[in-house]
């Protein structure tokens, strides 16, 4: 049956390369970061060129959030909600130091990095991150999309019982 | 000009206007919490002081910052007279009841409206209760929040969060 495993992982590999050149971005943009979050949007650093340019404004037609700006503990609930109503496999971008870790809020209200309540494939540090930086943690995205190294293709694997490690056994599309 | 102002308000209270002073031309009147009503109602409607508009209106939490015996909280009121473009800023200085009331003050939400979201905003941060507000409830916090983060007492790295992760 090698050939069989053979077809399917080169399939897989297709997918993903199709997934990782076609993200489609649900920006939530809640701080100062958005002004360099529309710098990398807009045609001088274009982040078309990587075929991420296009923002959803509804969870369901997304499949990359990015987390621009401080989330406070009263947004939580919601940003949880946004992340579960995107349908799978969904990649989470945690863009600027108060997504990444709560920067530099260490108070009541603040949360200590978007990672509390959503899993976060690419963190990019940076009061606002540089737009090369940005494009750059796009880049590192996109392998991770190819190497099926995502969170959600992680435990998509892992809940239908298939590792890539486990020889001898049809990996699933994912 | 306006330092007349003062004079007028201690020659219509008295006792009531517990101390003024002007630093770079602000004048400033420390009052009796009791009387605040009072004095806003003669401030807003005299025809000399016509203070018409509430600037700002907020909460100040002294704990720890100068050696006074009483009035560690205090809440400050900045007006403005939309025809005389002068401005007062009042301050009315509480504290805790003996057996831990909150600090409490009259609303001044039926005098001026704009003091409604102001005065919520200074329950919520500092527990200050407003007596005759007509919708005391938190304004920026969350129901669930327990305590008032600005208060100094607050402790600085205290977390009270509403949903944390259960990814796995």
């Amino acid at each position: 049956m090698a050939g069989v495993e053979f077809y399917s992982t080169k399939l897989q590999d297709a997918l993903n390369w199709a997934r990782k050149f076609s993200l489609f971005q649900y920006p939530f943009v809640t701080a100062c970061c958005g002004m360099e979050f529309m710098a990398v949007e807009a045609p001088k650093y274009d982040i078309a060129r990587f075929g991420a340019e296009f923002p959803r404004f509804s969870p369901r037609q997304a499949d990359l959030l990015i987390i621009v700006g401080t989330i406070t503990e009263r947004q939580g609930p919601i940003l949880k909600r946004v992340w579960e109503q995107m349908c799978e496999p969904k990649w989470v971008m945690a863009f600027g130091v108060c997504a990444s870790t709560g920067g530099f809020y260490q108070n009541y209200s603040a949360m200590p990095g978007a990672d509390q309540v959503v899993p976060v494939d690419v963190y990019i540090p940076g009061c606002p991150p540089r737009p090369e930086q940005v494009l750059d943690g796009l880049m590192l995205l996109q392998d991770k999309i190819q190497k099926r190294e995502g969170w959600a293709q992680r435990r998509q694997q892992r809940e239908r019982g298939v590792t890539l490690a486990a020889k001898g056994k049809l990996p699933v599309i994912g | 000009m306006s330092a007349a102002i003062l004079e007028r308000l201690k020659a219509q209270f008295g006792d009531a206007i517990r101390s003024t002073h002007a630093e770079h031309g602000d004048e400033t009147a420390v009052i009796d919490p009791a009387r605040l009503v009072e004095i806003c109602t003669f401030l807003r409607d005299d025809a000399e002081t016509k203070m018409t508009m509430l600037v700002d209106l907020f909460g100040v939490d002294t704990l720890g910052l100068d050696a006074r015996e009483s009035g560690r909280f205090e809440v400050v009121y900045h007006l403005r007279s939309m025809s005389t473009g002068r401005r007062l800023r009042l301050k009315a200085l509480l504290d805790e009841g003996d057996n831990g009331e909150p600090p409490a003050i009259d609303s001044v939400t039926p005098l001026w409206k704009g003091a409604n979201w102001f005065e919520r905003e200074a329950y919520d941060m500092y527990g200050v209760r407003f007596r005759g507000h007509p919708d005391l409830r938190r304004i920026l916090l969350y129901e669930e929040f327990v305590g008032h983060p600005l208060r100094k007492d607050y402790p600085k790295e205290k977390r009270q969060p509403l949903v944390r992760r259960d990814y796995t």
